[in-house]
């Protein structure tokens, strides 16, 4: 087929997909209200439930991050910076991006097998005959419950991983524990904060993005939900990776 | 008081429904028959706008179903084929799901046990969920959901599909029970023979994307329509295989 043709056509069907996604996305945020119990209860499982996951990765990439300062800090004899930098990079970029992704790969493969098994079990065309909008009963409350759930979790890793970094500071570093502290605290800004938590909320967008859309467009039969799953996961992992980049570029150029 | 006119639709270049016409009275129970994949589901899809036809016209008392579809689901009630209950939910809680939006809790659930009782499980399944039940549970567990909001239109597919003979009878003794009592308009869709008998008023054949035949259910047996005779009597003939 005529290249030009082919480039064509898949930007069309690009534009479109581009357009139904925006539509839903517009759909379940105005629902928002409609069911508050349900918004309630996606709190609990998308946010309370991720804080284990979120904080164990935090911890560990805090502490690993303060030993690679470390040893690549002292070729140029500057190891004391290992409590500003470990601050600096979990709170603009580590914090947010691997908590995101954590809560992609916990998060939007729940929401999609969900969503997917109620769509071919028929569960959601019920809920249609039982007068009940899908998008305000399932989506809304999953979207809402993320982007208000994800900030927090990334603020909660934030001070996980400066923990992490403390830790192997203190004892495997020979860090004074109060210096190490105020040195973090020093050349911390709040905007270096207020974006990653601000990139939270939009990483919490895509991840429930991603699950509902998938889920409810799920195709037959348990491979239908199967693929569904898969497809949450990856979009919502480079969604949520392009973004940061596209927010990095926005905030701090 | 449900009329469709010319209803057809496809699915590629698939033709599943060409050209359905079908008039439904008030308080009359309407059984479509038809072999597997023929377009049962998708017929009541589409009264259902859950699919969107490529052609004709659905009405409801009158006017375009499309129009008053809210009222229309106010008082509407499905039993679908594999009971679709919701599995985040206790039993009381699907069955109760129309109710809780307009009475308080206790009074919802009363109203739940007494219409889980109505179609014969006890009060103890009310707080289990969907999963610890039995395949002939759900289905009444479904039925009661679908008659909770006493509706005016219910619609039921394959109620009996996957039921053992016994199970499946009292099913549809308690399809036919609930449809005399309430006075409701039924549609149900199935390839049972028996459930035909005991549910019916009327009963109209679907093949090849139209009504073959249709007739009150005491006609149907004397109808002169071949491919209905072996319908009734399950009979093969190597003309309809692959269909
Ligand atoms: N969403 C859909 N997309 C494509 N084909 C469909 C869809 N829904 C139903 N079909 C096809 O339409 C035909 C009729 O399906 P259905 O109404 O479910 O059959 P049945 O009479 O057994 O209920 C089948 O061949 C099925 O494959
Ligand atoms: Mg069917």
């Amino acid at each position: 087929m005529n290249p030009i043709r082919l480039i064509g056509r898949a930007s069309i069907a690009l534009t479109r997909n581009l357009g139904r996604v925006s539509i839903f996305a517009a759909r379940g945020l105005v629902g928002v209200g409609s069911h508050p119990a349900e918004l309630a209860r996606q709190i609990l499982h998308i946010g309370w439930l991720s804080l284990p996951v979120v904080g164990l990765t935090a911890l560990f990439t805090g502490a690993a991050l303060a030993l690679q300062i470390h040893s690549g800090g002292a070729r140029f004899q500057a190891s004391d910076v290992v409590p500003a930098i470990v601050a600096i990079g979990m709170a603009r970029e580590l914090g947010p991006v691997l908590g995101g992704l954590m809560v992609a790969a916990r998060v939007a493969s729940a929401i999609a097998a969900e969503l997917g098994t109620m769509r071919v079990t028929e569960q959601i065309d019920a809920l249609v005959t039982l007068s009940t909008d899908p998008m305000r009963w399932l989506v809304s409350p999953r979207l809402w419950a993320a982007i208000l759930c994800v900030p927090v979790l990334v603020g909660v890793g934030d001070v996980i991983g400066i923990m992490g970094g403390w830790l192997v500071g203190v004892n495997a570093l020979g860090f004074n524990s109060a210096t190490y502290i105020a040195n973090s605290w020093a050349y911390l800004e709040r905007w270096d904060v207020v974006s990653g938590l601000v990139k939270g909320g939009f990483f919490g967008a895509i991840v429930a993005l991603s699950g509902c859309w998938f889920g409810m467009n799920a195709g037959n039969g348990a491979a239908g939900v199967g693929r569904a799953t898969t497809s949450a996961v990856v979009a919502a992992s480079v969604g949520i990776l392009a973004a940061n980049f596209l927010l990095t570029g926005l905030f701090f150029r | 008081m449900i009329e469709l006119r010319g209803l057809s639709k496809s699915f590629g270049s698939k033709q599943v429904l060409d050209g359905i016409d079908l008039t439904l009275a008030e308080g009359e129970s309407l059984v479509v028959i038809g072999g597997s994949g023929t377009g049962k589901s998708v017929l009541l899809r589409c009264i259902l706008g859950l699919e969107t036809p490529d052609a004709g016209q659905i009405m409801w008392r009158g006017a375009p179903l499309a129009k008053q579809r809210d009222a229309f689901m106010q008082g509407f009630g499905m039993l679908f084929q594999n009971a679709a209950l919701f599995d985040s939910l206790p039993i009381w809680r699907n069955v109760a799901f129309r109710l809780l939006r307009r009475m308080p809790k206790g009074q919802a659930r009363d109203v739940a046990v007494a219409k889980l009782a109505r179609v014969g499980l006890g009060p103890e399944v009310a707080d289990l969920y969907p999963a610890a039940l039995s395949g002939g549970m759900r289905k009444r567990a479904g039925l009661a959901r679908a008659i909770a909001d006493d509706p005016r239109v219910i619609f039921f597919d394959e109620p009996t599909t996957g039921l053992d003979p016994i199970r499946a009878a009292a099913i549809n003794a308690l399809i036919r029970e609930i449809v005399d009592e309430t006075g409701a308009t039924a549609i149900t869709i199935t390839h049972d023979m028996t459930s035909v008998r005991a549910i019916g008023d009327r009963v109209a054949l679907l093949d090849r994307g139209r009504i073959r035949w249709q007739g009150t259910v005491a006609e149907m047996d004397a109808a002169p329509d071949q491919y209905l005779q072996d319908f009734i009597a399950g009979r093969a003939r190597l003309s309809y295989a692959g269909g």
